[in-house]
């Protein structure tokens, strides 16, 4: 897809996102309009999707085609729209967002059997370990094809983060593509302020990955760049991590600059402002 | 009273360790993985026969669990191992998240659970994991009873489908059931038919129980022995059954009073029969260190706790 085209995607998604969390007013705007771009690239450019007729066919194994795991569930928003327009699921299903009975749980699941979710999400730590089986499964199967999964970077202070970054190297597992949003906020505040990070690349590459940087992670151009970068990478005994340097809340700009949106919903006035700055590109749900 | 006798003793996490050597030639789905614990959960033959097969997790749990998980996805059958308080306690959010509520086909497989685990000692003698692996919905829990039982309940979780939590211990004890016995996961199994009391046990309580019923024979009570090797789901049936016919009951685990097989099966009899329940387990403390024989003793796991606790329960019943 031409960028333009991915661009136009990204401002519906963002209507979308805002929508969704102000209709339950709950939620985690900030995150998700963060990682806008990366989303809309992978499933809309960048991965390699089974699909008959236009639509995505999904199953739980995945074989075959390329795999996405969200770690970070709690942006779930920016997930549940790219599925939808990808085909995934019928875009109405979004007016479910957070209410009783939907498939659109708070933070991603199978267990209400949504298409395109192989693992529940939300506790953080979790979802790289889970993607570096799932990989390991594709080699197992001789699949060739590849193993995506994002992460926060305030995720990057729960332990279990650092056993699968030590696994990953030590077994090879080069069909593997790890993803930071670096947008350097969290609950309490600036990562920085909370529990420095420090150096999350020098970190990455002395336990042995290839680390590359996405600068402008919110320019599509240089996102989708950077994604074929990786893979080119990919298939010589290391796993890549890319470090995706965005901005919370980015395409809103009083969600802009600081940690406050990270799980906030907007009223009716904020919301009406938000969507004032977003193109309605594919249609409102 | 059924006659039971031994040939020999042996660990039931060496059964485990054949039934996974059987599997790994069978079943090409199955993958093992470890925890820096290959030759405590017994799989050197498995990894010799299938070194492809086997991932080596280091010491990193959680970690184990994820990606056991993801090894799903692509139809893989993940036997993950290590000690049991590593395989619950330690990781109890992960199985939660990544396995239970993801409803991946993982079968955690837990060694040297409970008192028996020995020197080492309370941090790693656990004795709240069955409790915490009910407790997750979805998750079938099995602590077979001896070497033969836990090499056919390895083999029969395999093709089941769902997450299993598998437990089983550190010491040699008598192979009383038969090699070549049909593991029916779920399904309580008869030792002994009797009359006077119910003594539903499991894991290694079952061989104290049989002891026990020797003894309670000596002295002229009939006593109904049923294996529960499946605490969840609970086989509800059997254990009604069971006391509708002698009116109390005697549970024997290794495992705290709380949330254990004693708390299931009372759950059971509140709901549907009220007969008199007798507990056999840890009071509500940690373990320590010493002999398995010498633990099993100080904290009141042994045939004649069985036979006391039987006493009591078929007192309770005549008062």
């Amino acid at each position: 897809m031409e960028i333009e085209q991915l661009e136009k995607v990204a401002s519906q998604v963002r209507r979308d996102i805002v929508r969704m969390v102000h209709g339950c007013q709950s939620g985690h705007p900030g995150g998700s309009l963060g990682c806008t771009e990366i989303l809309v690239a992978l499933y809309f450019e960048q991965m390699k999707i089974n699909e008959e007729n236009g639509k995505p066919v999904f199953d739980m194994n995945g074989e075959g085609e390329d795999l996405f795991f969200l770690s970070n569930g709690h942006i779930s928003p920016v997930w549940y729209s790219v599925l939808a327009h990808k085909g995934y699921f019928p875009k109405e299903e979004m007016d479910t967002f957070r209410k009783l009975d939907s498939r659109l749980q708070g933070h991603p699941t199978t267990h209400e059997h949504l298409e395109g979710i192989r693992i529940a999400s939300g506790s953080l730590g979790q979802g790289m370990s889970v993607a570096i089986g799932a990989a390991l499964a594709k080699k197992l199967n001789k699949d060739p094809r590849t193993v995506f999964v994002l992460m926060g970077d305030g995720e990057q202070q729960e332990g279990q983060v650092w056993e699968a970054a030590s696994f990953a190297p030590h077994h090879d597992v080069d069909n593997l593509i790890a993803m930071i949003d670096l947008n350097g906020q969290q609950i309490d505040g600036p990562t920085l302020k909370v529990m420095n990070n420090r150096d999350l690349g020098k970190k990455y590459e002395a336990f042995g990955w290839e680390v590359i940087n996405i600068e402008e992670g919110n320019d599509m151009a240089a996102v989708v760049k950077g994604l074929y970068e990786a893979k080119s990478r990919l298939g010589h005994g290391r796993p890549i991590m890319i470090l995706v340097h965005t901005g919370m809340g980015f395409g809103v700009d009083f969600m802009m600059g600081s940690h406050k949106w990270h799980g906030v919903a907007p009223n009716d006035e904020q919301l009406a402002a938000a969507l004032g700055q977003l193109e309605e590109t594919l249609g409102d749900y | 009273m059924k006659k039971y006798t031994f040939t020999e003793k042996k660990d039931t996490r060496s059964g485990f360790g054949a039934g996974m050597q059987v599997l790994g030639q069978q079943n090409p789905n199955v993958v093992a993985l470890c925890a820096d614990l290959v030759g405590s959960l017994k799989l050197e033959a498995f990894i010799k026969e299938n070194p492809d097969r086997f991932v080596q997790c280091g010491i990193s749990e959680a970690n184990m669990i994820g990606v056991s998980a993801g090894l799903t996805i692509g139809g893989k059958i993940p036997f993950a191992t290590t000690f049991a308080n590593f395989a619950t306690g330690r990781v109890y959010d992960q199985i939660r998240q990544s396995v239970a509520y993801s409803n991946k086909n993982v079968k955690i497989c837990a060694s040297h659970a409970g008192l028996t685990l020995g020197e080492d000692g309370a941090t790693h003698q656990i004795l709240e994991d069955l409790g915490m692996m009910k407790m997750l919905p979805g998750m079938t829990v099995i602590n077979p009873c001896d070497y033969n039982q836990t090499k056919a309940a390895t083999i029969a979780i395999a093709d089941y489908e769902g997450p299993v939590y598998l437990r089983f211990g550190r010491p040699v004890i008598p192979v009383f059931t038969d090699a070549d016995q049909v593991f029916e996961i779920g399904k309580a199994w008869m030792v002994n038919e009797g009359t006077d009391v119910s003594i539903f046990a499991t894991g290694h309580m079952v061989w104290e129980a049989i002891q026990a019923g020797e003894q309670l024979e000596a002295e002229g009570i009939n006593a109904e022995i049923i294996n529960i090797h499946t605490i969840k789901p609970l086989d509800e049936e059997a254990i009604l059954k069971s006391v509708s016919k002698t009116g109390c009951a005697v549970t024997a685990e290794e495992h705290n009073r709380l949330g254990g097989l004693g708390d299931s099966v009372a759950q059971v009899l509140i709901k549907n029969k009220l007969v008199p329940q007798e507990y056999v387990a840890v009071n509500d403390s940690f373990g320590e260190s010493g002999t398995p024989a010498q633990l099993m003793e100080k904290y009141g796991l042994t045939a004649k706790d069985i036979v006391a606790a039987a006493k009591r329960a078929i007192e309770r019943k005549n008062a």
